[in-house]
């Protein structure tokens, strides 16, 4: 039998879930035998080439971007699972959520205390960059989402015991100290 | 035993109390833990945010302000109160703006901790992301309304510890609001960082200044175990 297939995907974090996933430490060398990685910023797979089972999501959705690999990872995998604050719930960059994205624009390329001058400043608007949203948001205001794993980031032996029952098909139970939101 | 002593069940155990207790009280010199966020037992009961509601005898109340009697049957830890009651966790979540990754009550946080407890992963009702003031007028204390829950134990603990009715309601309903009884915030009061008033905040609303973060990761009071687990350790002693 084939192994199960595992990608992952970040978007608006910091990437430390990744590096939690890493945090796993020697591990790693079971986690190689127990699964085959498709697209992922780890091994930097650019596309899907094969169905996935467990798609691992780090990060909220803040511009266009994220939204549309989000969906892309929707349709390729057969679980989603968001891990992290950001992720769940927009995280610390959702703070902005509470200022119109204008004003956040604005502060920060026009009339923010680091601009050098007045009226030099230019909110950056090549079409390679990608489009901000209103807002930021967690994944499941935008694609269904199958599982959840809360931290900030989630430990390492939070990540690794739900991904080893999702791959083996068996109940995820995590331990008190495993559920944390920091 | 005295003749003002009550007999009644909570979950099928044998509870017996003074007939002046509320069933949260007897609950708790039982060793029974009911979840709840706006009671605390130095204050007066205020019946506000309803996670402390258990059934007596088949009718939803407030285990906070409704007193025991003799013969009731409680339901408390029940799938179905558990589900109400992380239910409303969830809407306040969602109702405020809390940042638990960058917040100073992490760990400390009531509401965080019954969030954990009740086995909330992740809030999923659409965060409303609504505007709040934040008051740090005051040399030694701010007030975050984005993290406030309304749950009036500062109003309360104000009035009857501290006798100085430094805090009050405003508004009803999603729009209310903690105010302060000031013309010029909290630094037009007579609120020190010592009051009453400074410990009881639930969440990381109302907090002394330069006291963030002094308690290491691990080490704080519901990193290890859940909420309630100080109530329920009296049972097994």
């Amino acid at each position: 039998m084939s192994k199960p297939v595992i990608a992952t995907a970040h978007f608006t974090g910091c990437f430390g879930c990744h590096m939690s996933i890493l945090d796993i430490d020697e591990r790693i060398l079971d986690l190689v035998e127990l699964v085959e990685f498709n697209k992922s910023p780890i091994n930097d797979i650019k596309n899907f080439t094969k169905p996935v089972d467990v798609g691992i999501i780090e990060g909220g959705v803040s511009n266009d971007e994220n939204a549309e690999i989000l969906m892309e990872f929707r349709k390729h995998c057969k679980i989603l699972v968001a891990i992290g604050s950001c992720a769940l719930t927009g995280g610390v960059p959702s703070m902005r959520n509470l200022v119109p994205l204008k004003e956040c624009l604005e502060e920060a390329y026009l009339n923010g205390p680091t601009v050098r001058s007045e009226n030099t400043g230019v909110i950056p608007n090549d079409p390679d960059i990608p489009v901000l949203l209103d807002k930021v948001y967690p994944c499941h205001e935008v694609v269904k989402i199958d599982y959840f794993l809360p931290g900030c980031p989630p430990s390492a032996d939070t990540i690794w015991n739900a991904l080893v029952a999702l791959v083996k098909g068996e109940p995820i139970s995590l331990e008190y100290q495993l559920i944390k939101y920091d | 035993m005295s003749d003002n002593t009550v007999t009644f069940k909570i979950d099928g155990v044998e509870v017996r109390a003074s007939a002046d207790k509320t069933i949260i009280q007897a609950a708790d010199e039982a060793g029974i833990y009911i979840p709840r966020l706006c009671y605390l037992k130095e204050l007066p009961p205020g019946g506000h945010c309803r996670v402390c509601t258990v059934k007596v005898n088949g009718r939803p109340v407030n285990a906070c302000t409704y007193p025991v009697a003799e013969g009731i049957i409680v339901e408390n830890d029940t799938e179905e109160l558990n589900t109400l009651r992380r239910n409303l966790i969830e809407m306040l979540f969602v109702e405020g703006n809390h940042f638990c990754p960058s917040c100073e009550a992490s760990g400390r946080c009531e509401l965080q901790a019954l969030a954990y407890r009740l086995g909330l992963l992740a809030p999923q009702m659409p965060y409303l992301n609504p505007q709040r003031e934040l008051d740090a007028t005051h040399p030694d204390i701010y007030l975050d309304r984005n993290r406030c829950v309304v749950c009036g134990r500062c109003v309360r603990a104000s009035i009857y510890l501290d006798k100085k009715n430094v805090f009050g309601f405003e508004n009803r309903g999603i729009k209310m609001k903690i105010s302060v009884n000031s013309n010029d915030g909290l630094r037009d009061t007579n609120l020190t960082k010592d009051d009453e008033a400074m410990k009881v905040c639930p969440t990381g609303s109302l907090v002394i200044k330069r006291q963030a973060y002094l308690t290491p990761v691990g080490s704080r009071p519901y990193d290890k175990e859940p909420i309630g687990s100080e109530i329920e350790k009296k049972k097994c002693s």
